[in-house]
């Protein structure tokens, strides 16, 4: 009897013993838990956003730019389904009045070579001048909410051609550079205060269009009038309203929302 | 006699204790990105019998204008959530332990059984092994969901590139939606787990943490063999 109780002391012992060792381990699993989000939390910021976080949003955009197809069409729908009332989401960039009828667009053709920079102005009649694209696609917002919108303008690959944009050489003859894209295109609003940064596969997408009609009629002016963009494979805070200027670079443009924090990217 | 048996393997334990601040701050982070449109009520008809989120929860959890961060969050945890997740079913697979954790045909039947008990309606007891029939099917479900979830999120995230997904989710907004309510199941989930947990008591608990679990072994211990598992039926025990 004694015995016995003595064995199922000493199991008790080695039992407390076992689980002492057990959650001191599972104790510093906690606090490593804590520190890596203390840690993380007080990190510096890179545009707003905590660096590791920032740097995991450029992972990503290489994943989800070079991994997958950035080809696909975003699918199209009828006009029946287009919305009459097309929500009208931030005025940045469009708070001053604007005179549409001397409004003219800047091109800059290769914003990197600043000695030889070679800008032209194009007016709203040359840009209706070229075919003109429709597309009828599900708005969608960085927010979360999505709207089925009908848009009308020029596509910006046309666009591009015709005017021969986004090409490195842009009009001079550098040694391999020939036939080569620049890797963005820059947008600004008339008044400079809203801009974007593209990447030109995305800028170059069928999809894509420099826009001046919307549900069949001219944009609105709380729309973006005289032209705004229009890229499906964005999310809205892409889709510049009332563009000054347009350029092209090899260095990411400045854009307004990445500086507050969200992805260059934002592509769907 | 009493004695030490072993429970959980290390593997899971890990998997387990990973998941759950991951899962965390994929649900915070969710929160702070649904914010920017809250849109889902529970409603019949024109009665609104609840918006998520009341303006007092926001506020309590200081969620509002930080959609930013939040995005940045969930597209950097997500990586550790799908990671861990797919580690957590490869090894099931590989280890023979999903033996214990998939359904059988008695599970549902089993898993009444569990519910009854558990509800203080039957006084029937309880078989005791591993994980019983409602376990089972608890713990089988939250992978499906999990696998959903990363579906689901997919979809929102790329919607043109993942098109033919979103669309086979029933398009863009649906897809955010069930997205949102896997995770009101996790919410869901989480709330019975740690009540059930908190009523099978100490000696469950600490073998999520240490691996084994104390059991009595003696005299009327029996072997059955169950879908070719062997369980030891314990009938003194509750």
């Amino acid at each position: 009897m004694a015995e016995e109780n003595y064995s199922e002391d000493q199991f008790r012992k080695t039992v407390r013993k076992k689980t002492l060792k057990s959650f001191a381990l599972f104790f510093i699993f906690i606090c490593c838990v804590f520190l890596g989000w203390n840690w993380l939390s007080h990190q510096p910021k890179d545009a707003g956003a905590l660096k590791p976080l920032r740097k995991a949003m450029d992972v990503n955009e290489n994943i989800f730019s070079k991994v997958f197809s950035t080809s696909d069409l975003e699918p199209e729908y009828p006009v029946s389904s287009a919305v009459s009332r097309v929500r009208v989401n931030g005025n940045y960039g469009m708070k001053s009045a604007l005179d549409t009828s001397s409004w003219k667009l800047l091109v800059v053709r290769n914003a990197d070579l600043l000695s030889t920079a070679d800008t032209i102005e194009i007016s709203l009649d040359e840009i209706k001048k070229l075919p003109k694209t429709e597309v009828i696609f599900n708005f969608k917002c960085i927010e979360g909410w999505s709207q089925i919108t009908w848009w009308g303008g020029v596509r910006f690959s046309d666009f591009a051609a015709h005017y021969q944009l986004g090409m490195k050489s842009c009009g001079i003859i550098e040694k391999g550079t020939e036939g080569e894209e620049c890797k963005y295109a820059g947008l600004t609003s008339t008044d400079g205060e809203y801009y974007v940064g593209i990447d030109m596969p995305s800028m170059m997408h069928p999809q894509t269009i420099l826009c001046y009609e919307m549900n069949g009629r001219s944009l609105p002016m709380n729309q973006g009038a005289p032209l705004r963009l229009i890229i499906p494979v964005k999310y809205g805070i892409k889709h510049l309203k009332r563009i000054g200027t347009l350029f092209f670079s090899d260095n990411r443009p400045k854009d307004f929302w990445y500086e507050r924090g969200y992805d260059y990217y934002a592509g769907l | 006699m009493k004695k030490i048996e072993r429970k959980h393997p290390l593997a899971i334990r890990w998997f387990h204790w990973i998941n759950f601040p991951v899962l965390l701050v994929m649900i915070y982070s969710g929160i702070l990105i649904y914010w920017a449109n809250d849109i889902y009520t529970i409603q019949a008809g024109q009665k609104i019998f609840f918006a998520f989120f009341p303006d007092g929860f926001y506020k309590t959890l200081s969620i509002p204008f930080r959609l930013a961060e939040g995005m940045a969050l969930h597209f950097f945890f997500m990586w550790i959530f799908f990671i861990n997740g797919l580690a957590y079913v490869t090894y099931t697979i590989f280890s023979g332990e999903w033996r214990y954790l998939l359904p059988n045909r008695n599970s549902f039947k089993e898993a009444w059984h569990v519910l009854l008990h558990d509800l203080y309606i039957s006084r029937k007891k309880l078989p005791v092994k591993k994980y019983n029939g409602a376990q089972q099917i608890a713990y089988t479900a939250i992978i499906l969901m999990g696998f959903g979830s990363l579906l689901t999120g997919l979809a929102v995230y790329k919607p043109t590139q993942f098109g033919r997904l979103t669309a086979m989710l029933g398009g863009y907004e649906w897809a955010r939606a069930e997205h949102f309510i896997l995770t009101i199941g996790y919410v869901l989930f989480f709330c019975v787990h740690i009540m059930q947990v908190a009523r099978a008591g100490w000696n469950n608990f600490r073998a999520i943490v240490t691996g084994w679990e104390v059991v009595e072994e003696n005299k009327e211990e029996e072997t059955i063999i169950v879908d070719g598992v062997k369980e030891i039926v314990n009938k003194d025990n509750d």
